[in-house]
Parts: C-alpha cells; structure tokens; sequence
C-alpha cells in the first residue's frame, strides 16, 4: 500500500466509524419530534447494550476447552458480589480485576 | 472568569473517578495496540494519529490488517460500518441528554466509544455540577488515556516488561459493574435478559467474530415485540 493509499483507508474507518456515531443525532434532530418507537428505543436499549457489551467482552473465552472459562466466571463472581456488598464502583472493579490477574498468572 | 474556572474544576473533579477505571484499560489496551503496530512495522505516527481519529479500539486493532493488505477501501466500509454499528444504538439513547449543549455536542458524539457512553449514560451527576462539561470531560480523559497509551506503545515498542497478563479484564469487570447498576434502576429485568440473551445465543450460531449485527437485529425485533408489556411496567424508566 502507498502512503496515499494508507491516508485512505485511514480515513474510511474514521468517517465510517463517524457516520454510524452521527446517524441518530442528524435524523432526529430537533426540528421534527422524534417518533415514539425511536423514544422508546432510546429508554429500552441502554439495559440490553449493557448486556450485550458483557458478552462481547466474553466474546473469546472458550468454556469448552482450556481453563473452561472458570477464571472469567469466578472473578465477574467476585465482582458482582464486591458490588452488591458494598456498592462502589472502582472497589468492585478493581477487586474483580485483581482476582481475575491472581487466577490466570498463579492459577490457572 | 473565577466563576468558569471553578465550573470547569468542578465537572472534571465530578468526572475523574469514573474514568480511573478506563485509565488502567485503555493504558493497557493503548500500549497493546501501539506495540502490535509497532512490531507490525509502523511508526508510531499510525497507532497516534488513528486512536485519535477514529478513537475505537476493536476496529483499529483490524484496521492493522487491513493497512498489511492490498487497497480494498469498499470492504474497509463495510468492515468498519459493520464493526461500527452498535455506535447507533449509542446515539438513540443518548438523542435526549446531548440535546441543547451547543459545540460541545459534537466532540461528545465524535468520542462517543463505548466507555464513554456507558458513563455518560449511567453516571449520577452531582447537584451543582455543569452537565455538558462533565459529559466533555468524561469522554476527553478517554480520549487522552487511550492516545497516550497508544502513542507509548508505538513508540516504545517491545521494550516494556512487566507482568500484567490478565489486566484486560478491568474493561469486562467495568462493564460488569455498569450492568449491575442498570440493573438496580429496572423493575422487570426483561431489557437485560434480551441483551444477554440474544448476544449470547448470536454468538453460538454466528461466532466470535460476526454476532454483534445478528445480535442488534434480536434485540431490536424482541424490544419490538415486548415494547407493551414493558411500557406497562413502567420499564424501561
């Protein structure tokens, strides 16, 4: 590839990646009321992303082979129950993280 | 002008803590990715100026392989709007809390990745603190994190060694703790199971590597589908 044609593809994923950031905020501007079922999407999405981000961030681990995805289960464990217990955000992360870098460096 | 200052101080004051735990994800996934372009033989320039301009960590990881490739702008599209999609979701649920912030709308939708949304979707903001500005300050510490951990890695290449296998799970763990906190806010959980739900089954049938479009299609067709029985319950809030 040339410089020119680097430049290029560059370029494509940055406006490609723009379009799909700017899309809903250029077709639903303020001029027109947004419709219900677009407002309705708005308020429904959030907690089914969230759910499909923690998948995606599962996305590579195998529970079929290997470690049986056993650290990955047992540290979001951890986390969850940091969270539930005392409900801090950077306290849940962290822990969870921390068991999670015990168990694939020591453990696993 | 004291009084601006003390607004700007108190919106970035506001928004820190929450992006710590992106700090420690995007230094470690910045560095991984400024070392991976590094040793694939690209100066430090590319992994600086593309985590700058595209600002969007999977698709500048295949965006390697694709400048190791012969010139193919069609499928480079079509890779990165695929890739790229789930940034439309972003947008229809944040089209309410970025109206009305004037200039800085359009620096908060061109970082819009996905750390900063979930933030700056789920972040209670404080009473007394300007929200445009927290928004801003939430998505340009981002920024600032994963360029800086990008241009480090290009420019320092192989060099750093230190054992941080594992870390990675913080942006799992992060996004854990953000379910979570949704998850606090619902009355019926119906919206978390269909996310969890179909991304799990998608990614079954279609693979690692292509189930985020099927699973946005499920998602869509099953909110379509439940959208009474959830207005009924008052979800979602």
């Amino acid at each position: 590839m040339t410089l020119t044609q680097q430049a290029i593809t560059i370029a494509i994923c940055a406006l490609g990646t723009m379009a799909t950031r700017f899309l809903p905020f250029l077709i639903f501007s303020g001029k027109r009321p947004t419709p219900p079922f677009v407002q309705y999407l708005g308020r429904a999405l959030p907690a089914a992303i969230f759910g499909m981000l923690v998948i995606y961030c599962l996305k590579d681990v195998n529970f079929l082979a290997g470690s049986y995805g056993l650290p990955e289960l047992i540290a979001i464990g951890v986390t969850v129950a940091l969270h539930r217990w005392k409900g801090q955000m950077l306290l849940s992360i962290a822990g969870g993280t921390v068991c999670y870098m015990l168990l694939v460096q020591l453990a696993f | 002008m004291a009084k601006e200052k003390g607004r700007y101080r108190r919106a970035l004051a506001a928004a820190f803590p929450h992006t710590v735990p992106i700090f420690a994800g995007f230094w470690f996934l910045g560095l991984a990715y400024g070392i991976y372009m590094n040793v694939s033989g690209f100066s430090f320039w590319y992994p600086m100026v593309m985590s700058l301009v595209i600002f969007g960590g999977s698709l500048e990881f295949v965006a390697v392989s694709m400048l190791l490739s012969p010139f193919a702008p069609l499928q480079t599209l079509l890779m990165t709007l695929m890739i790229q999609a789930r940034h439309l979701f972003y947008g229809i649920a944040m089209l309410d809390k970025y109206r009305g912030l004037g200039w800085k709308r359009f620096y908060l939708i061109f970082g819009m990745c996905d750390e900063s949304f979930s933030i700056n979707y789920t972040a209670p903001i404080p009473q007394g603190v300007d929200r445009g500005w927290f928004y801003v300050f939430v998505t340009l510490l981002n920024q600032i994190y994963w360029v800086s951990g990008a241009t480090l890695g290009g420019l320092a290449g192989s060099l750093l060694e230190f054992n941080t296998q594992g870390l990675e799970f913080v942006m799992t763990a992060m996004f854990v703790v953000i379910f979570l906190e949704q998850w606090k806010k619902e009355r019926s959980h119906l919206t978390a199971f269909i996310g969890l739900g179909a991304a799990a089954a998608c990614r079954l049938g279609f693979g690692a590597d292509s189930f985020l479009i099927p699973t946005m299609a499920c998602i869509l067709v099953l909110l379509a589908a439940f959208r009474k029985p959830l207005e009924r319950v008052g979800d979602p809030v």
